[in-house]
């Protein structure tokens, strides 16, 4: 489904990713974790299409296309979504529209035909309930005065509405309390199938403890320093991350 | 000869062969203000870039050619107004005569008067003196001369004593005469003493002609009394218009404007609110949205004149292409205007690198207790919030709309008249999302 060969990115002239690899598989779980600064956050927003973040080399391929050619809002009507670190209020825009107008867009971009208020309206409170969210929130302004842990579920909220192919979450779970981290928890697990992906970004372990990885990644200093199973997450959360960098700068 | 003096003395001429026929000419008082302001506009003139409250806007398309006031030979159609008109008390002016034909003053409240200038003019003229005679406010520049020179109606709003008026009042004032000629407006609004009401101004235009508009609200809140003041400029891109506002404030009382310009090849609105008594609060609520080589001038300044008064100004303006904004904004805070508690605030949005935004605070302070704060920026789209829009599958033009419509929705808000914010709102929106469904936005 994704597969990232040699990726190098530059933010703001600074090799950020050195040299980024590995493939992911339908219906395959990839947590991506590492220290702060080691790249997490510019790998997960350059797979959506950020284009202040300059690749330099590398390839990826999403399915039989080349993603880096795509436009943002290309990718995302072709099943990419990227659940924000920080999710951006926008006052005045209400919830509800932003909903409608995103599973418009991805629904004409699949040749289906968009949906009318009262469908959209049965189908967005069915999800509301799944994330414990109030239906207040469909008519309050986009992010706006949400609260962090609000502003995360809502982010999971547009990701089950959407449902796409291709997950991204970029720290999802930092700043949740564990009652959050549950239901956002099992907002995603709510998605798992054969025919869907999910990359997890983070620091922590405890999301991996609700959330089974096929894969974890290690990122530092803009590339995979190492790759395991689910067992690598707890190792790295006994250990800490410095046993990998100690480890990577021995073997330099 | 003076550069433009000829068309100075054109001006002369239109006054000597026309003020016989203006409202209330047989009134001497009148008389003498009217030949008084022409004679200070055969000195001044029009004002120039020279003249520090005008450094930023060049008028010199309005001032190249004598601009004759229009000749109301236009008959409008009640359906052309239809786009203006919302449930309230509705006044509709044309080319500077009152259209009774086409206004629904509908039933007004004992103590509410809601009458034409010209009217009031032929019938009780005494009811004017202090706002038109010789305790009015002098002319500062050659266009509120030629005002009070060529003035021929406008709307007269009085709301008595303690009266609440529930439904807006809609002032209409259209132009649509000849090409080049100049239309004058005169109003007034008094609110007693505990009175509460709502007026709606409205200015448009209907051809693609180059009229001028030329128009002076003077407002009177008595003590205790609060007005929510509506000003909206929806003329056609060729328009110019020049506008004043000047608001004296009582004991207590409380002046909300909400001042928004949409239209209008060149447009300014001087705003005056002067806080006269203790207690009074004004909030000077502003937005402006440009495009194409539009320019729009917003002069502002209020005067803390008494001790606990507050005021807050909040300008918002979007310049696209190479259209061009300017805001002033002047609080000056008297030494005895103690405990003044200010706020102002301008924020522009920039969509093209050819748009320009000049901001200019003026604080004048000359009381040792008070709370004064002012903040000015100029910016662009937030690419953080674009992309997020984006990776909703959002095309990029729609996310900029929305992000742009997303600036300007605190200014919105604090219009409380629900018609008037939505048209404000559709047209905003009509602009920005073109081609996309704005229907569900605007709920």
């Amino acid at each position: 489904m994704l597969s990232i060969t040699n990726l190098k990115v530059n933010v703001e002239g600074k090799p950020i990713l050195t040299g980024i690899d590995f493939e992911v598989k339908p219906g395959e779980v990839h947590a991506i974790m590492g220290p702060n600064g080691s790249g997490k956050s510019t790998l997960a927003q350059v797979l959506a299409g950020r284009e202040q973040f300059e690749v330099v080399d590398g390839r990826v391929r999403y399915f039989d296309q080349d993603l880096l050619a795509l436009k943002p809002e290309e990718r995302a009507r072709r099943g990419i979504f990227l659940a924000f670190q920080y999710p951006v209020e926008i006052p005045g825009v209400s919830n509800i529209y932003l909903l409608k107008s995103a599973l418009n867009a991805a629904r004409r971009a699949r040749g289906e035909s968009e949906l009318d208020a009262m469908d959209f309206l049965a189908i967005v409170k069915d999800k509301m309930k799944l994330m414990e969210m109030p239906e207040e929130f469909l008519y309050r302004a986009v992010n706006e005065g949400f609260s962090g842990g609000e502003k995360k579920r809502n982010e999971i909220l547009q990701l089950v509405l959407l449902a796409p192919r291709l997950a991204i979450l970029d720290e999802t779970d930092s700043g949740l309390d564990i009652d959050a981290l549950k239901v956002v928890a099992n907002g995603v697990n709510s998605l798992r199938s054969p025919e869907r992906s999910f990359v997890l970004v983070t620091h922590y372990q405890r999301l991996l403890d609700y959330i089974t990885p096929d894969r974890v990644h290690v990122l530092a200093g803009g590339r995979i320093v190492k790759s395991g199973g689910q067992e690598l997450a707890l190792d790295l959360e006994q250990r800490g991350y410095g046993w990998i960098e100690n480890q990577e700068g021995a073997r330099a | 000869m003076i550069p433009g003096s000829d068309v100075r003395l054109g001006y002369q001429e239109d006054f000597h062969r026309l003020e016989s026929a203006l409202p209330g000419a047989g009134v001497p008082w009148l008389h003498e203000r009217r030949a008084e302001a022409l004679e200070r506009f055969m000195e001044q003139g029009f004002p120039t870039l020279k003249h520090e409250d005008w450094k930023y806007t060049d008028v010199r398309p309005i001032a190249a050619r004598r601009r004759s006031p229009a000749a109301g030979d236009v008959r409008l159609d009640a359906r052309a107004i239809v786009p203006f008109a919302w449930a309230g008390h509705q006044l509709v002016f044309v080319d500077g005569r009152y259209a009774p034909a086409l206004s629904r003053p509908g039933g007004l409240p004992r103590g509410v008067r809601l009458l034409s200038l010209a009217a009031v003019l032929a019938e009780e003229p005494l009811m004017l003196e202090p706002w038109l005679g010789r305790e009015a406010v002098p002319a500062r520049h050659g266009f509120e001369a030629l005002n009070t020179a060529f003035m021929r109606d406008g709307a007269v709003v009085w709301i008595g004593r303690g009266v609440a008026l529930a439904a807006p009042i809609y002032l209409l004032f259209l132009a649509s005469g000849a090409p080049e000629s100049a239309v004058y407006w005169r109003n007034l609004i008094v609110a007693e003493t505990g009175s509460r009401a709502t007026v709606i101004e409205t200015y448009a235009s209907f051809d693609g002609a180059a009229h001028l508009t030329n128009a002076i609200t003077d407002v009177s809140l008595e003590s205790g009394a609060l007005l929510e003041h509506y000003r909206l400029g929806r003329e056609g891109d060729t328009a110019y218009h020049i506008g004043g506002t000047r608001a004296r404030l009582a004991r207590d009382s409380r002046y909300a404007s909400h001042a928004v310009t949409l239209g209008a090849r060149l447009a300014r609105h001087e705003l005056d609110a002067v806080l006269d008594a203790e207690g009074a609060e004004c909030l000077l609520n502003g937005f402006y949205a440009t495009h194409g080589q539009q320019h729009v001038d917003n002069h502002t300044r209020i005067e803390h004149r008494a001790p606990h008064g507050t005021s807050r100004e909040w300008y918002k303006g979007v310049l696209d292409d190479r259209s061009r904004a300017v805001f002033s904004g002047r609080i000056m805070v008297h030494p005895q205007a103690q405990r003044t508690d200010a706020e102002q605030a301008n924020h522009h949005l920039l969509l093209s690198r050819e748009a320009e935004a000049d901001s200019r605070p003026q604080l004048e302070i000359y009381a040792n207790d008070v709370k004064c704060a002012h903040g000015a920026t100029a910016g662009h789209i937030d690419e953080t919030a674009l992309f997020y829009l984006r990776t909703r599958g959002l095309d990029e033009s729609h996310a900029r709309g929305l992000l742009v419509y997303a600036f300007a929705a605190d200014v919105l808000a604090r219009m409380r008249v629900a018609p008037l914010r939505q048209a404000v709102e559709q047209q905003l929106a009509g602009r920005l999302l073109a081609g996309e469904s704005v229907k569900e936005l605007l709920k």
